[in-house]
């Protein structure tokens, strides 16, 4: 299982903080896309991703336990 | 209000108890930010803010923007509160604080901190309009990330 996260516009896109599901084993652009196409979340191409808190790019592959959060661009400060 | 250099709070945050933490015998300089909620922007009027953030996240980033500065201006030492939940005109969502044995440093590194906070700490603002809502720095097209984040600057 993997624990994946939204924010901002994400979350309330998706209805949810988080998502558990068993995609351990596939790249941060093979996610991205199942969960554009399962939850019709919008912008997910310009969404930076970070996995267990550090910023990772879209060839990165998800292992069993990580947490994957989609941050879109922030507007701290 | 911790005694952590680098924190996110849903209280109320003030520029001294954020700068207190870095005051210390070899500085003689103290720089203080305060990021406060604007009524108007470009016309339009602003009733309250939203801030949001990835709590554990932000910290880490932070920190490692902390980590950046101390390398920049090693005799710097820098603290930073944010603040997040609903505010309202005036609030103080930000304190940065930067202490230097002189003041250039100090100055220089506050600067550079807002500018790192703005770009990579996972912490998202809703403003709330007189006729709408809407997630600040997340409309089309206005910032894209094409590899894992943003890059420390030059």
């Amino acid at each position: 299982m993997i624990n994946i996260l939204f924010f901002a516009r994400l979350r309330e896109e998706a209805g949810q903080e988080s998502l558990h599901v068993e995609k351990a084993g596939c790249t941060i652009k093979e996610l991205k896309e199942w969960l554009d196409k399962e939850y019709r979340l919008s912008g997910l191409n310009r969404t930076m991703t970070a996995v267990n808190e550090e910023f990772t790019t879209d060839d990165t592959k998800v292992t069993e336990g990580d947490t994957i959060a989609f941050i879109p661009p922030v507007s701290g400060g | 209000m911790t005694m952590a250099l680098f924190e996110i709070t849903n209280q109320p945050i003030s520029a001294d108890d954020t700068a207190a933490k870095v005051k210390r015998p070899e500085a003689g300089a103290v720089v203080t930010f305060a990021g406060t909620v604007r009524e108007w922007t470009n016309g339009r009027r602003t009733r309250k803010l939203q801030y949001a953030a990835y709590e554990s996240m932000a910290v880490r980033q932070l920190e490692k923007i902390g980590r950046e500065v101390q390398d920049r201006w090693p005799d710097t030492q820098a603290a930073v509160t944010h603040r997040v939940g609903e505010l309202h005109i005036t609030d103080t969502a930000v304190v940065i604080a930067v202490s230097s044995p002189h003041r250039r440093a100090a100055y220089e590194a506050n600067e550079y901190m807002i500018e790192r906070i703005k770009e990579l700490v996972p912490i998202w603002k809703k403003e709330f309009y007189e006729d709408g809502t809407a997630w600040v720095g997340d409309q089309l097209g206005t910032t894209a990330y094409s590899k894992g984040g943003p890059k420390p600057h030059d």
